[in-house]
């Protein structure tokens, strides 16, 4: 059913990374997400905008299948990453979280060392034979995280005991060090200050050479800084995507005006 | 001062509430419903510890004697005469002398006692001071000798334990005119224990018997002790833990996490909770109809005890066990899952070390309730009287053997008084017992949560 059609689509797709077809989300007899079609490119930050409730998250949790855990959740439609079905039998979610990676909206390391933390995906992927390799990837992503300096000192102790914006960056690091594809950002900068928040966004800037970034916002002045794309949802539709600059300069939709000048919150 | 009555007339609670130094009369009111709860909280706490230092007292004050006890020491002449006859020193021509051929040995260590012109009472023959000590005491000495038949025609020293009555006149239970009035003991009796405890022949000693000893039957409470309805109830207890806490941490950590929530497990999880509930005998029926008589294994043993006890302790662990699954926050969940780790890893990886004190408290609830658990142990035969030790694991397992609950149980419906004071030794063992297992599941517990 789902493979003949994929098929030909595989050709011209190919610049995009992932491109969903007709997405519906319910959550029991929720509709969350109506048919939302988009397709996200390759090297690009993609933000997703929209007022609260508005199925960001939703959909954003569609692209690793991380909504798979929530028992009443269904999801129709096709999401394709690299012209591959994700919603396809024989994929394993666990396979594709480890090539989709995400960073949650509330910050939640582990009640382990910062250390463990971070090295915990290389391990369980296999990603390093021995230690001193292990050492160079925590040290590489937690730079790159931007909380190298504030935990080298202490990385044996546990990562539960930072500040809620050092947390959340322990949690971009421990999402980069399992070497991702697509990174999958929810609201990473909700808890953090204006110096954090600036180095978050250097950092999506700098993995946008290598990966494909979702980052959910808020933040219409972020929206703008850090992305590419833009796509705004309202009441569980897609009512707006398209180069960021066009959206926030000269939106179609009158809906999106409204949003993005603040008449709907 | 007049900011503050400024700024308060303009609120609107009106003129009279102004000043934060008066109460209201809501305020007093609601702190009167406070200090009234207080009271309340304080009234129920002091009735509980109480009624638990009454409780505690009358045990320890019947009970703490039982660890006392009365002992005798003899110089006994293994007389050859009358051990063995033919001087073969053949174990089994000696082995044909009952323990009645030993009774005359200690009425002779008696007549040597009496040589001393402080020893003696009018008018008691040596026969008759030789019930000053235990019943056990020949059955000893012929143990003895069977294990030593090279002693034969010396003089040993021997510590016998005094007789029941006697070891009771030393705790208050026997007084002269009690003695008068009982056909097992005589004041004469008593007048000579008295004697002998001048002269440090009788002394009153700490009974390590009282944990190692068998039981005893209904007229040598001095010999009974609670050694088989210890190993019996460690063996039960190994049973439990080695079969309850996989058992039940695997099944909680089925349903809990990877069992689709559908009206089956609903049904399920219903039933587990009811299972908690049943009461403790009905397990006790069903363990004699499927694990006796079904599965014919033997009764009294361990192994059917110890079953039937997992079967009761299952719900706990289970409830526990899911109780502290649950109470894992769903983000660390999702972390683990976020970065790629199987469902698997994620519980056993980050759940399961978070969820691991409150399982271990509640195993350990599970078994104290086991260990204190008489009821169903009734049904299987543990109530039988075992004078022999189950033997090592894992043969022991289906040996007979008592269990300490059961035990109390036992000594309590004997007649002679001497019982009730072991039957709350007994339980004083049990107790301690199981405050040792709460302080293992207190350290066990900071144990774990250090590692935050
Ligand atoms: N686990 C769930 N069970 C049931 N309904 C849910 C669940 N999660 C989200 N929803 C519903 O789906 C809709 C979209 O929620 P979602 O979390 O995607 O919003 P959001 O755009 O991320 O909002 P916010 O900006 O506040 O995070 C909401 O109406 C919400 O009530
Ligand atoms: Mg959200």
């Amino acid at each position: 059913m789902y493979d003949a059609p994929n098929l030909e689509k595989t050709v011209d797709q190919k610049e995009f990374k992932i491109t969903a077809d007709n997405v519906q989300v319910f959550y029991g007899d929720t509709h969350a997400i109506k048919d939302v079609s988009v397709q996200i490119e390759d090297n690009t930050v993609t933000a997703f905008i929209g007022p609260s409730g508005c199925g960001k998250s939703t959909f954003l949790r569609c692209l690793n299948r991380m909504n798979d855990t929530i028992d009443i959740c269904r999801v129709e439609g096709n999401i394709l990453l690299d012209g591959e079905n994700i919603y396809d039998k024989k994929v394993d979610p666990v396979q594709l979280r480890a090539k989709v990676g995400m960073v949650f909206q509330k910050p939640n390391p582990f009640p382990k060392s910062i250390y463990d933390n971070i090295a915990y995906g290389p391990r369980i992927h296999g990603l390093t034979r021995n230690k001193a390799d292990l050492d160079i990837i925590v040290e590489k992503s937690l730079r790159r995280g931007a909380i190298w300096d504030e935990v080298k000192d202490r990385l044996d102790q546990p990562g539960t005991g930072l500040s809620g914006g050092q947390q959340q960056r322990l949690c971009i690091a421990r999402a980069i060090a399992t070497e991702p594809e697509v990174l999958l950002m929810d609201e990473p900068c909700s808890a953090l200050d204006p110096i954090a928040t600036a180095q978050v966004e250097e950092l999506i800037d700098e993995l946008r050479q290598d990966y494909s970034v979702v980052i959910v916002t808020h933040s219409m002045q972020q929206a703008a800084r850090v992305s590419q794309k833009t796509a705004f949802f309202h009441l569980g539709n897609l009512v707006e995507y398209g180069e960021t600059s066009q959206i926030f300069t000269n939106p179609i939709d009158p809906r999106t005006e409204s949003y993005i000048t603040g008449r709907i919150g | 001062m007049t900011d503050l009555s400024t700024s308060g007339a303009a609120a609107p609670r009106g003129p009279h509430s102004s000043s934060l130094l008066v109460q209201d009369a809501n305020t007093r009111k609601r702190n009167a419903a406070e200090s009234r709860f207080r009271l309340y909280g304080v009234i129920a706490i002091a009735i509980a510890i109480l009624a638990l230092f009454a409780l505690l007292g009358s045990i320890l004050y019947n009970g703490s004697s039982s660890f006392r006890q009365a002992f005798v020491v003899l110089d006994v002449y293994l007389d050859p005469a009358k051990l063995d006859k033919d001087g073969t020193r053949d174990l089994e021509k000696i082995a044909k002398v009952s323990t009645f051929g030993y009774a005359p040995l200690i009425a002779a260590a008696f007549e040597t006692k009496f040589e001393d012109p402080e020893i003696g009472v009018e008018g008691l023959s040596a026969k008759n001071a030789a019930k000053l000590i235990s019943k056990e005491g020949p059955a000893e000495l012929r143990r003895y000798v069977l294990a030593n038949p090279d002693m034969i025609g010396e003089t040993v020293q021997f510590e016998f334990l005094a007789s029941g009555r006697i070891d009771g006149y030393y705790k208050g239970r026997v007084t002269m005119e009690t003695a008068k009035l009982d056909k097992n003991v005589s004041p004469e009796q008593l007048q000579l224990a008295d004697q002998l405890k001048e002269a440090g022949v009788l002394a009153i000693k700490f009974n390590t018997g009282f944990l190692t000893r068998a039981d005893a039957s209904e007229n040598r409470p001095e010999a009974a002790g609670l050694g088989v309805a210890i190993l019996g109830s460690f063996y039960m207890m190994i049973v439990v833990l080695c079969l309850a806490l996989p058992i039940g941490v695997a099944a909680s950590i089925y349903l809990e996490e990877f069992a689709p929530k559908n009206w089956i497990t609903d049904i399920i999880e219903v039933n587990i909770s009811n299972l908690a509930a049943v009461p403790s005998i009905v397990f006790g029926i069903l363990g004699l109809a499927i694990f006796i008589n079904f599965a014919g294994l033997p009764q009294s043993a361990p192994i059917v005890g110890g079953l039937v006890l997992t079967l009761m302790t299952l719900p706990t662990i289970i409830i526990a066990t899911r109780a502290s699954l649950k109470a894992v926050p769903p983000s660390i969940r999702d972390a683990a899952l976020g970065i790629g780790a199987s469902k698997m890893q994620a519980v056993f990886h980050h759940v399961l070390p978070l969820a691991a004190p409150g399982i271990l408290t509640g195993t350990i609830i599970g078994l104290a309730q086991a260990l204190g658990e008489t009821a169903p142990l009734l049904l299987i035969g543990m109530v039988a009287f075992v004078r022999d030790f189950p033997s090592a694991p894992p043969e022991g397992f289906f040996d007979p053997a008592a269990a300490l609950p059961v035990q109390v149980y036992n000594w309590t419906q004997r007649s002679d008084p001497a019982f009730v004071e072991r039957a709350s030794g007994a339980i004083i063992v049990l107790m301690v017992f199981l405050l040792i297992m709460n302080a293992i599941a207190i350290v066990l517990r900071r144990r774990f949560e250090r590692r935050w």
